[in-house]
């Protein structure tokens, strides 16, 4: 399920060099060129990391992500910017848990993208147990 | 063969629904052709010069014959009665109305089939040596590491909008029958040390810079095959250029890097992936394989083969190849009849091929990477009645890996980003070239023509190669000699200024008398060009 | 002149403007002047025609004919398969073509 679709009025996001500039702020955006590693040793801090989508067919937001969650960040993931709602399966399954797009999203089309795929072949950021493992038990 | 699952048909099932409701979302006007076009590419709809495309993948080139007659409907009664065997072992329709997509889709999946990841900037088809799992020559059977990977790369969440397509390779033998190192990622399974791993080769590709894949890892063991691949697959998907469309190809990302930097990347991505478990259990190996299993061949059966038709003799010398088991062979089905369109077949042609592996081949049909059919499992005392029908149907063209063999993309009668036409160039090629003795005095010789520097006809690997251009509002053509997409991988060399499309044909047959004058007892075209080198063949093609 | 072609977005066919609606004949084709970029956006995004564009071509005895091969292959169909154009019972359908 998606948490929220659109932010909602909370602390605002900084960028990457602001951040790594000995800011305290707890919510961060991540550029789509930026490395997601830098902020690896201070993700018990973080609240918010937003990653930005400048356009849906740029992708280096989902390696973003599970990097992000496979270091063990467990606050919230934000996709922001050119997300659609055909994204927003694999979005989630990168770990990412709220989106917010620049064009809002029909919430039947959202729920019907994420109740589309009963199982996955693959594990990813989302904890979805893999078919091989279903088939073995 | 590999049979679905609940799973496995689930997850198709998934995509057709999917496809389905995206198509209706795109005729009521919901989502528009900028937003829609990834998601029809993603399904393997194009848009092309007559009417949408449709590019359905034929995994790792292996089909039963159930399968086979899907793939005859298909063309019968929602296109114009043919399609196209593409060198990535795809078919191609070139006819496709999209209200009809989501109904041609529910068929194939129906047969356990589908147009999934066969466009976009994703993983594509999982290709592989068209004789495997019968190839004297092999290790092993690579199929099984292929459905693996098929299986993996299907929807991967984090790798669905990479920098460009990319493409993966996977076999076990000494010979590439499969172009493996122009691929975006070429496999070999090798052995070492009496155990199997995987070498992988990285950033070969084609188009308009051609590359051939360094080594990356001459041994991955089997277990970690996709951790490996997945590692590969970050680096790319996090460095690759996006900026600019023709330098996105992993290839690139390698060539800036150099091959030791993208290694190193890799290795250390490698050593976190592998703790993420992604590599399924040896038991998930295990079932994958036992359906690739060897269909159960009599090793009694007779190696006599009966030559006294003239005619058949030369087909089994040239289109028939040795099998693992004995009293069996593996047939190549020619679908290059001269004056022909390379790769096409009707569905009548696909229907017969269809019951010809039911009869004799276990079933079981392959697509090649240079567009032919082949009945892999079939019984030496069989092929005389295989070859009549065949004959009959005109299947038995004589020509595997001459001249008239020719691998051509469909150039500017059917693409929309082409420069110039390929199929007319190989027509008249195969023409001039059509007397059988002549062509097989020749020997060896891969011709492979693409109609735009996109180099889908894989013009760079051909010994000879030819390249559409645009020279001014009309078609011209230019020549390369030197290239090969087998083990001996090399990328060909342009001869100069380019020709018209009857002066093509007369440079080539200027190319081929200088081979004939220069070459040695034994050599191909190939050796002989390698030996002498460019300048005798330029001074024969230019004066 | 200046026409205007696109394909069809059920169907793919590939159709030409005539001045008021779209067909699949060049021969129908009408010349858009400076009109083009203003008829392509109205019709693009009632959904009538797909991926339109504006090619030059020339008024001919026949009929507009388009000035770059590619589009003169679109109008008529693949040139190795005259079964399959639109004119596949007429010989010299495709003279002009090539
Ligand atoms: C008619 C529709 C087709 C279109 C629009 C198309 C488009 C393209 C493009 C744009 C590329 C270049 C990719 C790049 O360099 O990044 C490419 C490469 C390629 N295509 Fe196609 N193609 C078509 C049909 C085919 C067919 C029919 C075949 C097989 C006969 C084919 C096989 C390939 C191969 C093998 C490559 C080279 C891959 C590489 O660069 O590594 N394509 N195609
Ligand atoms: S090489 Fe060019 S002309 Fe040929 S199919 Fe590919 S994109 Fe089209």
């Amino acid at each position: 399920m998606v948490e929220h679709l659109q932010a909602d009025g909370e602390e605002p996001c900084v960028t990457l060099d602001a951040f790594l500039d000995q800011s305290n702020a707890t919510a961060v955006r991540l550029e789509s060129d930026e490395d997601a590693r830098a902020l690896i040793p201070f993700l018990d801090r973080l609240k918010l990391i937003e990653v930005a989508f400048p356009k849906f067919r740029d992708g280096r937001g989902y390696s973003s992500a599970r990097i992000l969650r496979e270091a063990g960040y467990t606050g919230e993931l934000r996709a922001q910017g050119d997300v659609l709602v055909d994204q927003i399966g694999y979005l989630k399954r990168c770990g990412f848990d709220s989106f917010a797009p620049e064009k809002s999203l029909n919430p039947a089309d959202v729920e019907a993208a994420l109740s589309r795929w009963p199982e996955h072949y693959q594990g990813a950021a989302d904890g979805a147990v893999p078919i091989w493992k279903l088939r073995h038990g | 063969m590999y049979k679905y699952d609940e799973y496995d048909q689930q997850m198709v099932d998934a995509r057709v629904a999917e496809f389905a409701d995206q198509v209706k979302r795109r005729l009521a006007g919901e989502i528009t052709e900028d937003q829609f076009k990834p998601l029809r590419l993603m399904n393997g709809l194009y848009l092309q010069l007559h009417a949408y495309m449709l590019r359905v993948a034929v995994p790792y080139g292996t089909l039963d014959s159930r399968q086979m007659r899907m793939l005859a409907h298909i063309a019968r009664k929602y296109d114009r009665d043919y399609g196209h065997f593409t060198t990535r072992q795809n078919i191609q329709y070139n006819w496709i109305k999209l209200e009809d997509a989501p109904a041609i889709l529910a068929d194939l999946a129906s047969v356990e089939m589908h147009a999934i990841q066969t466009s976009g900037n994703c993983i594509r088809n999982i290709s592989s040596d068209q004789w495997a799992g019968a190839a004297a020559d092999e290790l092993t059977d690579p199929r099984p590491w292929a459905e693996l990977l098929r299986q993996w790369s299907s929807f991967h969440p984090e790798f669905s909008y990479l920098p460009r397509k990319f493409k993966i390779a996977v076999i076990a033998a000494d010979e590439d029958r499969a172009a493996m190192r122009l691929h975006d990622i070429g496999i070999q399974i090798v052995e070492k040390d009496g155990a199997h791993g995987a070498a992988f080769y990285v950033g070969g590709g084609m188009g308009r810079t051609p590359m051939i894949a360094p080594l990356i890892k001459d041994f991955v063991p089997l277990d970690d095959l996709l951790s490996y691949t997945e590692a590969c697959l970050r680096v790319y998907n996090r460095y690759g250029r996006r900026d600019n469309i023709y330098k996105a190809r992993i290839k690139i990302l390698i060539h800036e890097l150099g091959a030791d930097e993208y290694r190193r990347q890799v290795e250390e991505e490698f050593a976190h992936v592998k703790s993420l478990g992604i590599d399924p259990p040896k038991a998930e190996f295990d079932r994958i394989a036992a359906q690739f299993a060897m269909p159960p061949l009599d090793a009694s059966a007779s190696d006599e083969i009966d030559r006294t038709d003239p005619d058949f003799a030369v087909w089994v010398d040239q289109n028939v190849a040795a099998h693992k088991v004995p009293g069996h062979a593996i047939v190549n089905i020619s679908l290059k009849p001269i004056g022909g369109i390379p790769g096409d077949a009707s569905s009548a042609q696909i229907d017969l091929m269809a019951d010809l592996a039911e009869k004799y081949s276990h079933d079981e049909l392959r697509v090649t990477h240079a567009q032919n059919i082949v009945l892999p499992h079939v019984r030496k005392a069989d092929l005389y009645a295989i070859w009549q029908a065949l004959d009959g149907a005109g299947l038995a063209t004589p020509n595997l890996d001459l001249i008239s063999d020719i691998i051509a993309c469909p150039g500017l009668d059917y693409c929309s980003l082409a420069n110039a036409r390929s199929i007319p160039v190989a027509q008249k090629i195969a023409q001039r070239f059509a007397d059988p003795a002549r062509q097989r005095d020749l020997g060896e010789l891969k011709l492979k023509i693409s109609g735009c520097i996109n180099a889908c006809g894989h013009h760079h690997a051909g010994h000879i190669g030819i390249l559409g251009v645009d020279r001014k509002g009309t078609e011209n053509y230019q020549l390369l000699l030197g290239g090969s997409g087998a083990e001996d991988v090399s990328l060909g060399t342009i001869t100069g200024p380019g020709f018209d499309e009857d002066g093509i044909v007369d440079a080539i047959e200027r190319v081929t008398d200088k081979y004939l004058a220069e070459r040695t007892d034994g050599e191909r075209f190939v050796d002989t060009y390698r030996r002498v080198g460019m300048a005798p063949f330029k001074e024969a093609i230019y004066g | 002149m200046k026409l205007l072609t696109g394909n069809d977005l059920k169907t793919g066919f590939v159709t030409w403007w005539t001045g008021a609606d779209w067909s699949l004949h060049i021969e129908d084709a009408a010349d858009v002047g400076e009109a083009g970029e203003a008829i392509l956006a109205v019709e693009e995004a009632a959904r009538r025609v797909n991926a339109p564009y504006i090619i030059a071509g020339e008024q001919t005895a026949d009929g507009p004919r388009p000035a770059h091969i590619k589009d003169r292959i679109r109008a008529l169909g693949p040139t190795v398969r005259p079964d399959l154009t639109l004119k596949p019972a007429d010989p010299a359908a495709g003279d002009w073509v090539i």
